[in-house]
């Protein structure tokens, strides 16, 4: 189905939960609705479920206006946060209800609930009650009963966040092969990033209410359009005077500027470990965590810490140890605008051609 | 120490409950079983009885029918106020704050036959105090908060997620009160119904200050006990009293098993 909504604001009693919100979403698609939480991620879903009622704007399905349409003639399934599913019945009838108030026919309500569960991997649960299912179980049983009636929207609110981390990751993945087998569009929303950005083909980062940027994963990564998104994707260090990094100097032709940095922008090394020594500076590593498939160095430059990874192939950092500081790249705001700057003593100043 | 408490508890638990009710089954059968079979098949027993099941049948629909959809307003009704949610959920327990006697005086001041209103039913053919649409009405505001009280915790507590979630699925309101709602709140409704029937059985305040106490007429089964033991006739009192007791001890029975199957599910 494809989604054009425009212009969606929502108010509930003084507090602004959706602002001037627009956005196209192409047939097919999964979506990712990500921010931090009380950001109005789950509002705007909310709303396009019919949940909840629009205070300005236009929600388009398919080139026909819905705001005006309850929750049952939207044509959308809803996974909901906690599933409720409805806890009296079994997995089979849990399934079954929408067909049953569609006024399906016996026989075919009995084959679709069958495929569905053939294709949740529930065989043999059918007769089991939500009580008697673990987390991941119930989530699949809730994924089935909306995709029952065939919905042309599936709409899914924090789906994993109440599954332990091994089985939320299992699932994930289970989940994107499973919309992309069926290529119904959907839209999910997470406050987790790493679950966006794997499984999302688009993510849309909400913040305060309104919609910070629209875009691949990769591009939101490798361009963010904010300061908030380029903090929020991704681990950084805020500087607040960009130009008393070394190699950016010249982003004080910019009074006010700030720097954020990205642990993969900063690499931390011997002095025989770089090529053009003279755009790093020393410093001091504070602390090393063991992530466990790499370390996180806690690197101190004059007053500013820094973080960044280190393989695990290469030699072990100790906290006090001087080290050669190089940072590739920042991400430079101000008030008004944002752009990312190379490190200007990076390019060999006297290069020699053979 | 511990075994004095023990005992001290024992005795009021003894005079409280045990030796009243040893008490009317001796008092119903101190002429025999003639006397209490005598004390119940009287007319005016037979007539008391029968206006009291009456009004228990009638609270009990309405108050359940009403009380149910009281109860969904106030957890679920989004087109009410917060505030005035609130003062109606405090209304609700106005019966509980309020002496059943005043419960009546007040409808007797509102409908009795010397104010407008009365005498507007009257014109119109019907009496409300002194007569059964008063009792009713003095009953049901006095058992009107039971089946709110049970009924609105549940509904909290289940949340309106399974609702929204039938609601996506294409039911309609009413499919989804009846196969979602329901099942979740059908034995603690029934467990109000119990507090129901028990509290309009054994109203008395109310009801006489309402009724009048005309025999034949609006004479209910705890009105006549209270007119035997003043005309000391007390075999009949008791017989009555005895009917009544074991009606509630039925009653309590049925509602432990009910809180049981509340509990289950």
């Amino acid at each position: 189905m494809h989604i054009e909504v425009s212009g969606l604001y929502k108010k509930f009693g003084d507090f602004q939960a959706v602002t001037d919100v627009n956005f196209e979403i192409e047939k097919g698609q999964l979506i990712g609705l990500l921010g931090p939480s009380g950001g109005g991620k789950t509002s705007i879903l909310r709303m396009l479920a019919g949940l909840e009622s629009v205070d300005k704007g236009d929600i388009v399905f398919h080139g026909k206006r819905v705001n005006d349409l309850p929750p049952q003639e939207r044509g959308i399934g809803f996974v909901f946060q906690n599933y409720a599913l409805f806890k009296h019945m079994t997995v089979e009838g849990n399934i079954a209800f929408g067909l049953e108030v569609k006024k399906w026919s016996k026989a075919k309500i009995k084959d679709r609930v069958a495929e569905l569960v053939e294709l949740t991997g529930l065989s043999g649960f059918e007769k089991r009650y939500p009580h008697q299912l673990s987390g991941g179980q119930r989530q699949r049983v809730a994924f089935a009963r909306a995709l029952a009636p065939e919905p042309q929207l599936l709409l899914l609110d924090e789906p994993f966040a109440a599954i332990d981390a091994k089985i939320r990751h299992e699932l994930r993945s289970w989940l994107r092969d499973m919309i992309d087998r069926l290529g119904i569009t959907s839209i999910f929303v997470t406050h987790d990033q790493d679950e966006a950005i794997e499984v999302a083909d688009q993510i849309m980062i909400i913040n305060k209410g309104r919609l910070e940027q629209k875009g691949t994963p990769w591009e939101i990564y490798k361009n963010p359009q904010s300061p908030f998104v380029a903090e929020f994707i991704g681990e950084s260090t805020i500087v607040e005077d960009a130009s008393s990094l070394r190699g950016f100097g010249n982003a004080s032709d910019w009074p006010g500027t700030k720097a954020l940095i990205r642990p993969e922008y900063v690499e931390v090394g011997k002095p025989s470990d770089f090529k053009l020594l003279s755009a790093t500076e020393s410093g001091r590593v504070r602390h090393v965590h063991f992530r466990g498939s790499e370390w996180l160095v806690e690197v101190e430059v004059g007053s500013t810490r820094l973080v960044t990874y280190r393989s695990l192939e290469k030699e072990i950092v100790h906290p006090g140890d001087e080290v050669q500081v190089l940072i590739h790249r920042a991400y430079l705001f101000n008030n008004n605008d944002s752009w990312i700057m190379e490190n200007k003593l990076k390019e060999d100043p006297m290069p020699v051609h053979i | 120490m511990r075994r004095l408490w023990i005992g001290l508890t024992v005795v009021l638990f003894g005079l409280l409950l045990i030796v009243p009710v040893v008490r009317i089954i001796m008092g119903a059968f101190n002429e025999g079983w003639r006397g209490f079979s005598d004390g119940l098949s009287r007319p005016e027993t037979l007539h008391a009885l029968f206006v009291t099941s009456m009004i228990v049948v009638i609270v009990t629909v309405v108050n359940t029918v009403f009380g149910v959809m009281m109860s969904l307003y106030l957890v679920r009704a989004t087109w009410l106020g917060k505030r005035i949610k609130q003062l109606l959920n405090s209304i609700v327990d106005l019966p509980f704050a309020v002496s059943p006697v005043i419960g009546g005086l007040m409808i007797v001041l509102l409908l009795g036959p010397e104010t407008a209103l009365g005498a507007l039913f009257n014109s119109a053919g019907v009496d409300i105090v002194y007569a059964i649409p008063g009792m009713i009405i003095a009953t049901l505001f006095v058992t009107f908060p039971l089946i709110v009280r049970e009924v609105m915790p549940v509904l909290q507590e289940i949340g309106n997620a399974q609702e929204e979630a039938a609601s996506t699925l294409g039911a309609s309101a009413w499919t989804t009160f009846w196969r979602v709602t329901w099942p979740s709140i059908q034995w603690s409704v029934v467990y109000g119904v119990v507090l129901t029937v028990a509290r309009s059985l054994g109203e008395f305040g109310a009801v006489l200050v309402v009724s009048g106490n005309i025999l034949f007429k609006t004479q209910t089964a705890t009105t006549l006990v209270y007119q035997d033991v003043e005309n000391f006739n007390l075999t009949a009192a008791n017989s009555i009293a005895l009917v009544l007791a074991a009606g509630s001890v039925t009653l309590l029975l049925f509602m432990e098993w009910a809180k049981s199957r509340r509990e289950v599910h």
